[in-house]
């Protein structure tokens, strides 16, 4: 705990060394080496069943590794055993979904305010108060009161990642979060996203949007088979590299008009 | 159970049901009571009787579902349990009573308690009425757990993912995230399980309880005329629908509107 309050912007806040992951016969993670330094941006891109989104969910404890070192903010989380330390971890990591998850039940603000009051047991009146900020950060003042049913998927997601942010993480993994929405609500959750990294958020996304993580990268990170191809600054994954298969990749994906970030698209 | 178990019925259908329990039955009895006078007496001065009887319907409905839901919501949850030795037992008990037919518990839990219990020294009379209450209870318990633990099973696993990924423990998730949705989707078949119960307490009558299937009978016998004995009856009807008709209304409705919703 006190570690992770004295780490500063440039120290490392996540460290894979050599994680071995696999579900049943299936290996998953085949060895993976990453540094993340806090403040960092960091896009992991591939194709699809590389291993992406089970990195995310190494750091976070949804999944445990079977070798291998993981230290996120001061935390040997591959060491951890019981849930109640996994839980304590999840905690400080915030995590948006695919798919939103968002809690059909509750409004808006109360899918904001439950976890940080019932979990971290904050105060209410301030938590409210916070939800709305973050509520407007994310440009849905106006539906507070609404109930997810009544959203779009894009500003659903805009939601989640209140949600997430309600709790003061560290550091956020968003996983894919643009991949099930429809195109013209694509921008609005980017546009988010990306105002986040700009005040300093730790970030780890996975996605295939491709220009979105060419912009706001410190670091991209190629993954196939379970492996890290390369990584490097977005200008060497996406310009310089000498990898012929991260240049088919990039290449085939760009022709696309999906990975295409609109600034201000739908906002 | 039938009534409130048929999905969806037109407008029409329902307003028939509706215009026979409400306006035929006590038509029935009104005008066979006015045309023969000395029926009509015999009704009003029984009347005061069923109606004791049958407050004791109303009480054994509200106490067997009271304490099944209670120990139906446990035990659902307790399937769901990710320890074999709490889950079992659990699973034993609901296949069990689930299968019993209703009088064979009231029947079963009659005889098996006795009639008295000494509780320090005391001693307390354990009447037929609240074995009756136990049977019922069993028996709507072992639905009410299934129902639980479907409505828990049918809640998507990203719900779960999400409330983990917040730092939920599992019972967390489920006091906060997970059974607040199950209220909604169980509330429907919940409601048929109370009414099954409330027709179930007539066969309270067969161990001797005074409810208002005794009262009729006993009201019957009294009296000797076969036409009293029909009217009777009839008043029975009418009563059990009066008490089982709101509950399938408003189940039905429920249903529109969350299906709506």
């Amino acid at each position: 705990m006190t570690a992770s309050t004295a780490t500063e912007t440039g120290a490392a806040i996540v460290k894979l060394e050599d994680v071995h992951l696999s579900f049943g016969q299936t290996e998953v993670l085949k060895g993976i080496d990453l540094t993340i330094n806090k403040g960092d941006a960091v896009s992991i891109i591939g194709p699809s069943g590389s291993g992406k989104s089970t990195i995310l969910r190494c750091i976070n404890a949804l999944v445990t590794p079977q070798s291998g070192k993981i230290t996120v903010a001061g935390t040997r989380v591959d060491q951890l055993t019981k849930e109640s330390e996994r839980i304590q971890l999840r905690k400080r990591v915030g995590i948006v979904f695919q798919q939103y998850n968002l809690f059909p039940h509750l409004t808006v603000l109360d899918n904001i305010v439950l976890a940080p009051t019932k979990i971290l047991g904050a105060d209410r009146t301030a938590t409210v108060k916070l939800a709305r900020e973050l509520l407007e950060k994310v440009r849905l003042s106006e539906k507070a009161d609404a109930y997810p049913g009544q959203l779009s998927g894009g500003q659903q997601q805009r939601v989640a990642i209140a949600r997430a942010l309600a709790m003061k993480p560290e550091l956020v993994l968003f996983d894919e979060v643009t991949s099930a929405l429809d195109p013209e609500t694509v921008g609005e959750v980017l546009w988010v996203i990306r105002d986040l990294i700009r005040d300093g958020m730790t970030s780890i996304l996975v996605t295939h949007e491709m220009r979105f993580a060419e912009e706001i990268s410190d670091t991209v990170v190629f993954t196939e088979n379970g492996r890290i191809v390369d990584h490097g600054s977005p200008q060497q994954i996406f310009h310089t590299t000498d990898n012929p298969r991260i240049r088919q990749f990039v290449g085939g994906l760009s022709g696309g008009g999906r990975g295409a970030v609109r600034d201000g698209e739908g906002i | 159970m039938s009534m409130a178990v048929t999905p969806k019925t037109t407008s029409t259908s329902s307003r028939v049901l509706r215009y026979i329990g409400f306006v035929a039955m006590p038509l029935i009895v009104i005008v066979w009571s006015l045309i023969d006078l000395s029926l009509g007496r015999e009704l009003v001065e029984w009347i005061p009787y069923l109606a004791s009887g049958f407050s004791m319907n109303i009480l054994i409905t509200i106490c067997a579902v009271t304490l099944g839901t209670t120990a139906g919501v446990t035990l659902g949850l307790m399937q769901l349990a990710p320890f074999w030795f709490v889950r079992l037992p659990a699973q034993i008990y609901v296949q069990i009573f689930r299968n019993a037919p209703a009088l064979v518990l009231i029947f079963a839990t009659t005889y098996i308690f006795p009639f008295e219990i000494v509780l320090f020294g005391n001693y307390l009379p354990f009447p037929d009425w609240v074995k009756a209450v136990i049977g019922l209870a069993i028996l709507s318990s072992a639905y009410i757990a299934e129902i639980t633990r479907g409505a828990v099973l049918s809640i998507p696993t990203t719900q779960w993912e999400a409330t983990k990924g917040l730092g939920f423990s599992r019972l967390q998730a489920l006091r906060y995230v997970i059974l607040p949705q199950c209220v909604r989707r169980s509330l429907p078949p919940w409601m048929n399980v109370a009414s099954s119960m409330a027709m179930g307490t007539s066969l309270a009558s067969l161990v001797g309880v005074h409810e208002l299937m005794h009262a009729a009978t006993d009201a019957s016998t009294a009296v000797r005329r076969l036409d009293f004995t029909i009217i009777a009856y009839v008043v029975v009807m009418a009563a059990f629908f009066t008490l089982c008709y709101p509950i399938a209304r408003l189940t039905r409705r429920l249903e529109q509107r969350f299906n709506a919703g």
